[in-house]
């Protein structure tokens, strides 16, 4: 895997990303080594994404490494009009490897064709957002103790929720049975729908959030954002829709597991936060170590 | 008094493209550069098809394209059919056949894709023949040949 770019789930391999998978363990058992000594990684944030920052920050001072890099492009050379192709061959003079964050879709397979260190997608606009992908993979199966055969329900945007589009590729690999539950609105793509047929796999869509999710294995909340509405009146309409609450979680299997990739609105009522299904906040502490083996594994260190 | 007659009827040498969809002709004269050329080419176009309705026809002096030249041009004329002619005489029949990719050729139709912020040679895989629909490989959106836009 050494010098391989990760700005595609799909760039990874069943074998590859069980390799990510079980080394994560490793750092989750030991995370502080001083395995990044000497090294120097980029952090290019585009546009600002301080969940995502931090936790590469994290990965990297726990590994003993140095990063550089700015946390939005207004502070960056991009505001004199500097292209990207400049900026990253630039800064892949300065550093072992390049993790970033862009607005535009395919600007980190452009930054990777280009640059000569590894770039790492730490998300370009709707597309892409694999180390989520992983992450959330390392916490299902830490959760469920495999991949396979699951039931997992997607609820709340899934038309533009790139971590659930990257997720559902990544799952298709299990024999995943798959729930849609979203507003019409936020449904989700036919292309995924496609994709899922074509692969034979089963999927249900659903418009209400119901009973439904008593078959979960996992469910995979995510937030419906306003400005995703054509119509005003229809997300006024449906944001309550799709907020789950404790007291839905009753019939549910008791080893389910609550993900969200955060940051959490009000899709997940508080109440759910101390209940031992909720798991986002270890699904976040988890994204240290995912991303820990997957910089090592990268560099040729792992 | 001569017979006035227009001369688009046969070439000599050269390569007649038949069946191109009559609102594709110009697609087709771009994709393959015929604006930039000096041999002696005849346009024809809303000419009657019983199979298509209107149709195109292109012929071309002189000019004899590669496979995966004449190819290019199955985006926006995958029904094409090419006739090879030497000497006054049909020696070939081709048809056209899309691609497996393509580079350069559409412009992603995705107005967020990277390869309409910055100069890049843009790269699709063609994820359906029939009906032609591309796969950016930046963006990965894909364009159908609806909103299809060719260089």
């Amino acid at each position: 895997m050494k010098n391989k770019n990760l700005v595609s789930i799909t760039d990874f391999s069943k074998e590859e990303i069980f390799k990510i998978l079980n080394l994560a363990e490793e750092f989750e058992k030991n995370p502080n080594q001083n395995l990044l000594e000497g090294k120097v990684i980029a952090t290019l944030f585009f546009e600002p994404s301080t969940r995502t920052r931090l936790s590469f920050e994290s990965a990297i001072s726990r590994l003993g490494g140095k990063y550089i890099g700015f946390t939005d492009a207004a502070s960056s050379s991009v505001k004199k009009g500097e292209s990207l192709k400049d900026t990253i061959m630039t800064v892949a003079n300065y550093s072992d490897m390049i993790i970033m964050r862009h607005p535009i879709e395919g600007s980190a397979r452009w930054a990777s064709e280009v640059s000569r260190v590894p770039v790492v997608n730490a998300g370009d606009g709707a597309n892409q957002h694999p180390t989520q992908t992983l992450l959330d993979l390392f916490s299902i199966r830490k959760t469920q103790g495999t991949l396979d055969n699951l039931n997992v329900f997607f609820v709340g945007d899934l038309k533009y929720g790139r971590t659930v589009h990257s997720l559902l590729q990544a799952m298709s690999m299990f024999n995943t049975t798959f729930n849609f539950i979203s507003p019409e609105e936020l449904k989700i793509p036919v292309e995924y729908k496609m994709f899922l047929d074509k692969k034979g796999l089963k999927y249900y869509e659903h418009r209400d959030f119901s009973d439904i999710i008593s078959h979960a294995d996992i469910i995979y909340m995510t937030r419906i954002q306003r400005e995703r509405f054509s119509d005003p009146m229809e997300y006024e309409k449906t944001k309550n829709s799709y907020v789950l609450r404790k007291n839905m979680l009753k019939n549910t299997k008791e080893n389910m597991k609550i993900l969200h990739p955060l940051p959490r609105v009000n899709e997940i009522n508080i109440d759910v936060d101390s209940d031992e299904k909720a798991y986002y906040f270890t699904q976040a502490l988890n994204g240290v170590f995912t991303r820990q083996a997957i910089i090592t594994s990268i560099l040729g260190l792992k | 008094m001569t017979e006035k007659k227009l001369q688009v009827s046969a070439i000599q040498n050269g390569t007649v493209i038949d069946h191109i969809p009559a609102d594709k002709l110009f697609d087709v004269i771009d994709i393959l550069g015929l604006d930039k050329i000096n041999n002696q080419i005849t346009f024809g176009t809303n000419l009657e098809s019983k199979k298509m309705g209107l149709k195109a026809i292109i012929k071309l002096s002189d000019i004899f394209f590669a496979d995966n030249e004449i190819n290019k041009i199955a985006l926006a004329a995958p029904e094409a059919k090419l006739n090879i002619v030497k000497d006054y005489q049909v020696v070939e029949k081709k048809i056209v056949e899309v691609p497996d990719s393509i580079s350069g050729i559409a412009k992603c139709g995705n107005p967020k894709c990277i390869t309409n912020h910055e100069e890049i040679i843009t790269k699709f895989q063609v994820v359906n023949k029939k009906k032609v629909a591309l796969r950016c490989h930046y963006c990965e959106k894909i364009t159908d040949s609806e909103h299809m836009e060719i260089f």
